[in-house]
């Protein structure tokens, strides 16, 4: 973990129209996300924390407030702009893993490989998640956990500098999941990526050196772990 | 216990709705279906229109059944004629042929001549007088002219017109205009198309046209009623057998009647086409409701789950889903009932302009509607019944449960290349797009059958225009060389030629004689005029296959190859010939070659030969020239007032005429089978591409987030439409070479054959309205993918 700052928020508000409804998902968040850092995000259902990760991730955009990346205004980026910086800079990590069903193990990965600009071989990507026996395995042919690997694979394999994982645990009974934090703790500390994970799971806050504590669009509280934990040492 | 309201209201709130999120893709299908239901009404009402029409026309002008000329037979004949059993009405008449003048019009007009009782309507194929009247009787200088003539000239009752009736000249008045049943088809025998401008049928009174032709007391034409009971193979046997003395060439019933034969031939294309290009159509709205309903079932398994779980029965859910089609279909069935009515009378319109019925029948049958709705229906039905079954059959649990992952696997192709070991060349969307296509290659085949048969369309317009500009090029460049074709009324002698050679402008002259002949090859017979020209003719050649000149025999006779397979004549044969003029003998002669012909069918000799065997020494019918362009028009007025000449016909006005056919024609038909190719086209191209949006927007949304652009993203969605439809093109140039191979076999007869030839540029042309279509249905499809919420996507669970 380093003092540099990554992402820098401020004053971030994101409202949405649903129909005749406004719904005021950000209500003005300011947060700074470090190089290296593992920062779990807490909170209910609809308290903000997946609309900041889409808009850090340069998946959706604010309505107001300013994101700067390494001092970037992200804010201001055109659309080949953000597709770029998704392409070299960030991974995401979702709930439903999102694998193309018609590419192998080896071929989700290599299709984010292909584009990059300095990316680790596919087979490495994989064998660094534990997948090195499963390459040429579809999507329909491999477990959930199995499934989640992959997709992380995917993530890191163009060494972003940043990782944003929506819920990856969500879809997962425990044993899978701790196996999926294993892989991203273990990313964590070999590549000095940093990694924010969402989840609604309270027990994995603590393999993080800091909890952001999300309610109703705003940060409640923001802890830093003196102790963490290791993810093979959670349970839930 | 009541079952409550049926359909229950909340069921029909949901058909309703759901037609509406779908609704560009529901329009898409019913405007292919309207194709279908639009051609079938059109063809048909036209079809309807025309037969009602030419039955109608027939039956009240009394259209006769056999038909017989004669040298000269004496009226007192006729009593004996109609004591043959089966006859129920004659009507003999003195026909002729003259050249005609207008004082606006200076090229020759071939004039056909028919006498008329004096002062009364004709007994059999009586005249539809549409403007003016009858001659009065007694007036030998009153006549009516057909209506086709008419038109093209504008000529009204008291306008003059004047004729050279064997080398007199005489003035006549126009008091009528008329068509008759034998005159729905005015077309100059030979000729490929009516020109209405150079040929007229003119009536006159009996009594002043027998004057000029010495027919006082006679008659050189008959025609005849039959009784409802009449054997017509026995008529014409005893009629050829009275006439025999007289000339007579030998009787023929309606099939050999120029016009008649030309409208069934006619009605007879149609009815083929009428199931065709309907039955594509519909084949390919079956299609794409398959695919489109089955899709809208895949997404809605979770809801068939529900709504089975609350008691709704498989039938219900069966009956929401066809209730959506039905929908659909019952769209595309009004569009189409509309758009066939508008269309078939612009077609019957289009056909009564070469067909001249006196008033055209159209309306819109409900018989015809009927059969649209229904086809269509059933069509539609059957392309949907595997996706409603699927959806009303799954279990409850099963169908709430999501639907399992698709599997895939390497296609065969990328197999092969891992064989080669050069795999890596494919890149990972291109896998996709290949794998894709191959998981599903009931659909992929289907689209790219639907794609073809918008190629196979495309393709018949320029396959036509292909065929017929062959046609006139082989007749007009290669067969007939000659500037101007001279007819006399009756054998003459050769010395007639010095005279056409010492006329202004005349290069070169060449003589020809025709004599009319039955031809016999076992229980086969042909009538025709067998044409006798000289072995070193350069102004007539004939042609092989491969457009190579054969060479007259001296004594056989050549004739074009679709006679022989109709005779079943093979060369060496030998071949009996009735003459029906001269010594009137049956000769034998062998059969020594065959030619290639598009248009007719025609048996050649040289010309002594054929003198030596009708028994007359150097008579010649007629003779072709050429001509110094310039000295045209004086040769032409020099031509018109010959005693012997009647009829004059020049190569150019012909061609000319024929062109401006083709050009009409066929921009109609292109417009037209351009329109339907686009419809089928778009309407596969734009739902394939919709359902795999549908399909694979969350991939393809994973792709954009893993950084890719839309590009790229639209790359492996349109990538796959544009491979089916590069796949569909060769299957669509060889359904297109079917399709007009099986058009020219419909109307392939002795009247004429129609070459089938590839067209390069057609098929170059069809490729590029298919991928103009397929560009703009990628366009709007794209812009659905830009728009596409990809955190709204992604998050949604599979």
């Amino acid at each position: 973990m380093s003092d540099a700052e990554v992402f820098r928020a401020s004053a971030l508000t994101r409202v949405y129209r649903m129909g005749e409804v406004e719904v005021h998902a950000l209500r003005g968040v300011d947060l700074v996300l470090y190089g290296g850092e593992l920062v779990v995000l807490l909170g209910p259902s609809g308290s903000g924390k997946s609309t900041l990760l889409n808009i850090l991730g340069g998946l959706d955009r604010p309505s107001a407030g300013t994101v700067t990346v390494h001092g970037h205004d992200l804010t201001a980026a055109g659309e080949g702009e953000l597709t770029a910086f998704r392409r070299h800079f960030v991974g995401f990590v979702f709930q439903f893993y999102n694998l193309i069903p018609s590419l192998t193990a080896r071929e989700n990965v290599a299709i984010v490989t292909e584009i990059a600009r300095d990316p680790m071989a596919p087979e490495a990507a994989l064998e660094l998640v534990g997948l090195g026996g499963r390459l040429d395995h579809f999507p329909s042919q491999l477990s959930g956990g199995e499934q989640q690997r992959v997709a992380i694979a995917r993530a890191i394999a163009k060494r972003p500098q940043v990782l944003l994982c929506d819920e990856p645990t969500g879809a997962l009974d425990s044993k899978t999941g701790i196996t999926v934090l294993e892989v991203l703790e273990r990313v964590n500390e070999e590549f000095g990526t940093t990694i924010a994970i969402i989840t609604h799971n309270a027990d994995i806050a603590s393999m993080a050196h800091r909890v952001i504590h999300f309610k109703d669009g705003l940060i409640d509280a923001v802890e830093c772990n003196t102790q963490r934990r290791r993810a093979r040492e959670l349970s839930w | 216990m009541t079952l409550g309201l049926w359909p229950p209201r909340a069921l029909t709130r949901k058909l309703w709705r759901e037609l509406w999120t779908m609704r560009s893709q529901a329009v898409a299908i019913a405007v292919v279906i309207a194709g279908g239901v639009g051609t079938l009404v059109m063809f048909l009402t036209s079809l309807y229109a025309l037969t009602e029409t030419r039955a109608a026309f027939y039956q009240e002008y009394r259209f006769a059944d056999l038909f017989v000329s004669a040298e000269r037979a004496p009226v007192g004949l006729l009593a004996e004629i109609a004591e043959i059993p089966g006859v129920q009405r004659l009507a003999d008449r003195v026909e002729a042929g003259a050249t005609l003048e207008l004082p606006s019009f200076d090229e020759p007009i071939t004039g056909q001549l028919l006498s008329l009782p004096d002062g009364e309507n004709a007994v059999l194929n009586r005249l539809h007088v549409s403007v003016g009247r009858l001659p009065e009787a007694g007036s030998g200088r009153e006549v009516v002219v057909s209506d086709g003539f008419a038109e093209a000239h504008e000529l009204r009752p008291g306008d003059r017109l004047s004729a050279v009736i064997r080398g007199r000249y005489q003035r006549f008045e126009i008091v009528g205009v008329a068509t008759s049943p034998e005159h729905v088809y005015q077309i100059r025998p030979g000729d490929l198309m009516p020109d209405h401008r150079r040929y007229a049928t003119v009536w006159m009174n009996r009594e002043a046209l027998a004057a000029a032709y010495d027919m006082e007391g006679a008659f050189n034409s008959l025609t005849v009623a039959l009784t409802r009971d009449a054997r017509p193979g026995e008529v014409i046997a005893e009629l050829d057998r009275l006439l025999e003395p007289w000339g007579g060439r030998g009787a023929h019933d309606r099939d050999f009647q120029t016009s008649h034969r030309l409208l069934e031939d006619e009605l007879t294309q149609l009815r083929s086409i009428a199931v065709l290009i309907p039955g594509i159509f519909l084949g390919v709205a079956a299609f794409l409701l398959n695919v489109v309903v089955g899709r809208l079932i895949a997404t809605q398994r979770e809801t068939i789950g529900i709504l089975k779980a609350f008691g709704y029965s498989s039938g219900a859910i069966a009956l929401h889903y066809l209730q959506l089609v039905l929908l659909i279909v019952a769209l595309g069935i009004g569009l189409g009932v509309g758009l066939g009515y508008v269309l078939g009378e612009q077609l019957a319109l289009l056909y009564a302009e070469f067909f001249r019925f006196p008033f055209l029948d159209y309306r819109l049958q409900p018989r015809t509607v009927a059969i649209g709705a229904a086809a269509t229906t059933l069509a539609a039905l059957l392309g949907t019944l595997t996706a409603v079954q699927r959806a009303a059959r799954l279990p409850p649990a099963e169908a709430m449960s999501p639907e399992p992952p698709p599997s895939f696997r390497p296609t065969l192709f990328e197999r092969l290349l891992a064989y080669w070991g050069v795999q890596r060349w494919l890149g990972q969307p291109t896998r996709m797009i290949l794998r894709s296509i191959e998981r599903r290659p009931g659909r992929s085949l289907m689209a790219i059958i639907g794609i073809a048969f918008a190629v196979g369309i495309l393709l018949i317009s320029p396959y036509q225009r292909n065929a017929l500009d062959t046609i006139v090029d082989a007749q007009f460049s290669l067969v007939q060389r000659d500037d101007v074709s001279v007819t006399f009324y009756e054998p003459v002698s050769r010395r007639a030629l010095h005279e056409l050679a010492g006329l202004p402008g005349v290069q070169q002259v060449e003589p020809y004689r025709q004599v009319a002949v039955e031809l016999i090859a076992g229980h086969r017979t042909h009538r025709l005029a067998v044409l006798g020209l000289e072995r070193d003719a350069s102004l007539r050649r004939l042609l092989d296959q491969e457009f190579a000149e054969v060479p007259l025999p001296t004594a056989g006779v050549l004739m074009t190859d679709y006679l022989a397979e109709m005779l079943e004549l093979e060369v060496g044969d030998t071949l009996e010939v009735r003459l029906l003029e001269g010594r009137r003998e049956t000769v034998q002669v062998p059969v020594s070659g065959t030619i290639a012909e598009y248009i007719g069918v025609s048996v050649y000799m040289e010309l002594t030969a054929l003198n030596r065997l009708l028994g007359e020494g150097d008579a010649i019918s007629g003779a072709w020239l050429a001509v110094d362009a310039e000295q045209r028009p004086a040769l032409l007025s020099a031509l018109e007032r010959r005693p012997l000449v009647f009829g004059v016909i020049e190569s150019e006005a012909a061609l000319e005429n024929f062109r401006d056919y083709l050009d009409d024609t066929m921009g109609a038909i292109l417009v037209l089978t351009t329109a339907l190719a686009a419809v089928i086209a778009f309407g596969v191209i734009y739902n394939n591409a919709r359902i795999g949006l549908a399909e694979r927007s969350r991939e393809l949304a994973s792709l954009r987030v893993l950084g890719f652009t839309r590009g790229e993203v639209s790359y492996i969605l349109l990538g796959e439409q544009a491979l089916l439809i590069l796949l569909a093109l060769l299957p669509g140039f060889v359904v297109g070479h079917y399709l007009y191979a099986g058009l020219v076999a419909a109307v392939e007869s002795d009247l004429y054959r129609v070459p089938l030839l590839p067209s390069p540029a057609g098929m170059a042309t069809a490729a590029l309205v298919v991928l103009v279509v397929a560009v703009i249905s990628g366009g709007v499809v794209r812009r659905r993918l830009n728009r596409a919420d990809l955190v709204a996507v992604l998050k949604a669970r599979e």
